[in-house]
């Protein structure tokens, strides 16, 4: 084992690598680009065997993605915001086609006006679409999420495409230490991609054509098998990954100083990783709180929220808004515990658009509801300026 | 080449959902014959889409991969990228787009699958209307048509979508018309023979579309060639020939027949003639005419620089 120090967008990129894919289509965004930048280099230098296509705009991505996963071949992409957009005719192609494809989104806020700062709402706006979605806290947890991603999607039961999320800069563009395994230790964990379908001139199908009631509905609840299986397996794959190599980040949910808690932040991400220094001085402060980083958004953990909401407040921080309802981590978190014993749950929108979120702040969230500060039945704006009014 | 050489083998089998007389079946089954079984095909939405018939029956016999509207160039990137990866690059990637999924929303994909040299060949069969969703007006629709976004006529002329292909500079490029079957499934073959991005484009009239009987698409089709409505041409490396009428049409052994004959076989063109005649829009069609056979002219007479 060797160990990186780099950005994650590099540590994302060594990952995909040891992953064999067979084809990689781009296109570049801000600021995912360093991972296609760092593939195409290695695929012209003779490090990754693979064919990198460089596609003219994220839709027809998806599409030549699609297309190659639907010959039946490992694939890969990256993207960010706009482009995750405008990829969303396709998101919903690549899960109905029950495509394995592996793709990172570096969380990044939606225009106008331009801003390539972190925000989650560009893979939030994307959670119909039937993909399982993973959000990264840390460089090493990318390298090992990368690999457990195609395993997982891979997975007889599952067959659903996996987006693995982490914010913009803070995560993407920060250099962090990650411990790297060697390529026999990726061939044994991941074997060769085996695809459960796939077009060949030997074999003719016809794929995708019309399709009536008469099927329709059955062929959704495949899918919503599939992503009830990846509830069970992404635990069980993080624990066999654990027994390999001795790295564990969590499952649905990564469950940090929540023992005897009587408040449970739940965060994403970079502030996820941010939340864990908040704690910690809470609990220096003698505040019972704990952490629930919620490392997966589908399959929602509803289950598991319900285990650690029993008897507990929940706070819920999203920086991510679906505007006219407001945070989703906060709404679906408030609908799966609804009826679980003196469970509460809080919300807090923060760091939209990329406004920094230090510890300070959470610790401050987390005491305006401990200190009855707060409305559970209203979300709250943290660090908000005055808007004049509007 | 004669009907009888044209290969046994039926790789569209009976019971496809198309309209009655459709050309549309007729040249996919003529092209499939031209390429053989080691073929995959990319089909946008289209009426090709529709008429595949409901899952899980399918009259193709080879694979198909149905895309979204947009993006069967895309597509055709990634099936030859993992052909290439499975060591099967020897398969015809087609992609089988209507006018709409090629001169409108399938452009941008198309166009970059043909920069990015794609192994493949686009194949638009072009009825110069949306005809699945209800033959609403498209890039190719000719000016004057009656459609069902165009009520009182299209005010535009069609966008010249063979002009903009040659301009990517590709090996091959034709233009044809399943009323000169021969000279369609030649093309085809030809295609097939040729690596990197190629591009055909067959005229398929659309009876329900154009409103004229069903049975006559394929007179339909053979008119619109000698009215000088559709150029049959090839163009290799970049050097353009025309073929059979089209010609006898540019070496001035065959007069193209007046357009007007053309015109009035279809009822989306009535309104020119009826109640009254419109002058003005009949001399636009003739202005447009002689202005096209002046550019291919030019085209014949010094091609398009090869890469």
């Amino acid at each position: 084992m060797t160990t990186m120090f780099d950005v994650g967008n590099k540590v994302a990129a060594k990952a995909v690598q040891l992953c064999r894919p067979e084809v990689i289509a781009a296109y570049p965004i801000t600021p995912q680009t360093v991972i296609v930048e760092e593939l195409a280099r290695m695929v012209q230098a003779g490090e990754l065997s693979a064919e990198y296509l460089c596609v003219e705009s994220e839709h027809s991505v998806m599409a030549a993605t699609c297309a190659a996963a639907s010959m039946g071949v490992r694939t890969f992409t990256a993207t960010s915001s706009q482009g995750l957009a405008f990829m969303h005719e396709m998101l919903h192609w690549a899960s109905l086609s029950r495509l394995p494809i592996v793709m990172i989104n570096v969380n990044r806020a939606l225009g106008p006006g331009w801003s390539i700062w972190v925000d989650e709402t560009d893979s939030m706006s994307q959670r119909d679409t039937g993909w399982i979605q993973i959000y990264c806290s840390t460089a090493q947890e990318i390298f090992d999420t990368v690999i457990q991603a195609f395993k997982l999607a891979e997975h007889r039961d599952v067959q659903l495409p996996v987006m693995i999320n982490y914010s913009a800069f803070t995560i993407s563009h920060t250099m962090m230490p990650a411990d790297i395994l060697s390529q026999e230790d990726v061939d044994a964990f991941l074997p060769a991609f085996e695809a459960y379908w796939r077009l060949d001139w030997r074999n003719p199908v016809t794929f995708g054509n019309v399709i009536s009631d008469e099927y329709a509905m059955e062929k959704r609840y495949t899918m919503y098998r599939g992503m009830e299986a990846a509830k069970q397996l992404i635990p069980e794959i993080a624990r066999e990954y654990e027994q390999t190599f001795g790295r564990y980040h969590g499952g649905l949910i990564e469950e940090y100083r929540l023992d005897d808690a009587e408040y449970v932040l739940l965060a994403m991400a970079a502030i996820g990783s941010e939340a864990k220094v908040a704690v910690d001085n809470l609990r220096d402060k003698g505040y019972k709180v704990g952490l629930g980083r919620m490392r997966v958004i589908r399959p929602f953990p509803d289950e598991e929220l319900r285990r650690i909401g029993k008897g507990r407040t929940l706070i819920a921080l999203d920086r991510n808004i679906s505007v006219g309802s407001g945070g989703v981590v906060y709404h679906e978190t408030r609908s799966a515990v609804l009826g679980v014993e003196g469970c509460k749950v809080y919300g807090y929108l923060a760091g939209i658009g990329g406004r920094d979120v230090t510890y300070e702040d959470i610790e401050g969230m987390a005491l305006k509801v401990i200190n009855g500060e707060a409305d559970p039945d209203v979300v709250g704006w943290w660090d908000l300026k005055d808007t004049g009014g509007k | 080449m004669a009907i009888k050489d044209l290969a046994r083998q039926e790789l569209m089998h009976p019971g496809a959902g198309s309209c009655p007389g459709c050309v549309d079946l007729l040249s996919l089954r003529m092209t499939l014959k031209a390429l053989g079984e080691k073929t995959v095909l990319v089909i946008p939405a289209s009426c090709t889409a529709s008429i595949e018939c409901s899952y899980p029956k399918t009259p193709f016999q080879v694979p198909v991969l149905t895309m979204a509207f947009a993006a069967s160039g895309a597509a055709a990137s990634g099936v030859a990228a993992a052909l290439k990866r499975l060591g099967d690059d020897d398969v015809n990637v087609v992609v089988w787009a209507g006018d709409g999924g090629t001169y409108d929303i399938g452009l941008q994909a198309m166009s970059g699958a043909m920069e990015r040299g794609t192994n493949f060949i686009f194949i638009c069969y072009n009825n110069e209307i949306y005809s699945n969703t209800g033959i609403q007006r498209s890039g190719a629709t000719p000016f004057g048509a009656w459609t069902t976004t165009t009520w009182t006529g299209k005010s535009e002329q069609r966008k010249d979508m063979l002009g903009i292909v040659m301009a990517h500079r590709l090996p091959y490029i034709a233009s044809a018309s399943p009323s000169y079957i021969e000279d369609l499934y030649r093309k085809v073959q030809k295609a097939a023979s040729i690596k990197g991005p190629k591009y055909l484009e067959f005229h398929t009239p659309c009876a329900p579309g154009w409103r004229f009987p069903m049975e006559q698409t394929v007179e339909m089709g053979r008119l619109a060639v000698e009215c000088g409505a559709w150029p049959l041409l090839e163009a290799v490396n970049g050097k353009v020939e025309f073929n059979l009428r089209s010609k006898q049409i540019l070496d001035g052994k065959y007069e193209r027949k007046p357009i007007e004959e053309y015109l009035k076989a279809q009822g989306r063109f009535a309104h020119l003639f009826r109640p009254e005649r419109d002058e003005k829009a009949l001399a636009e069609i003739e202005r447009w005419l002689d202005a096209e056979w002046e550019h291919y002219r030019q085209l014949a007479s010094c091609g398009v620089a090869a890469a």
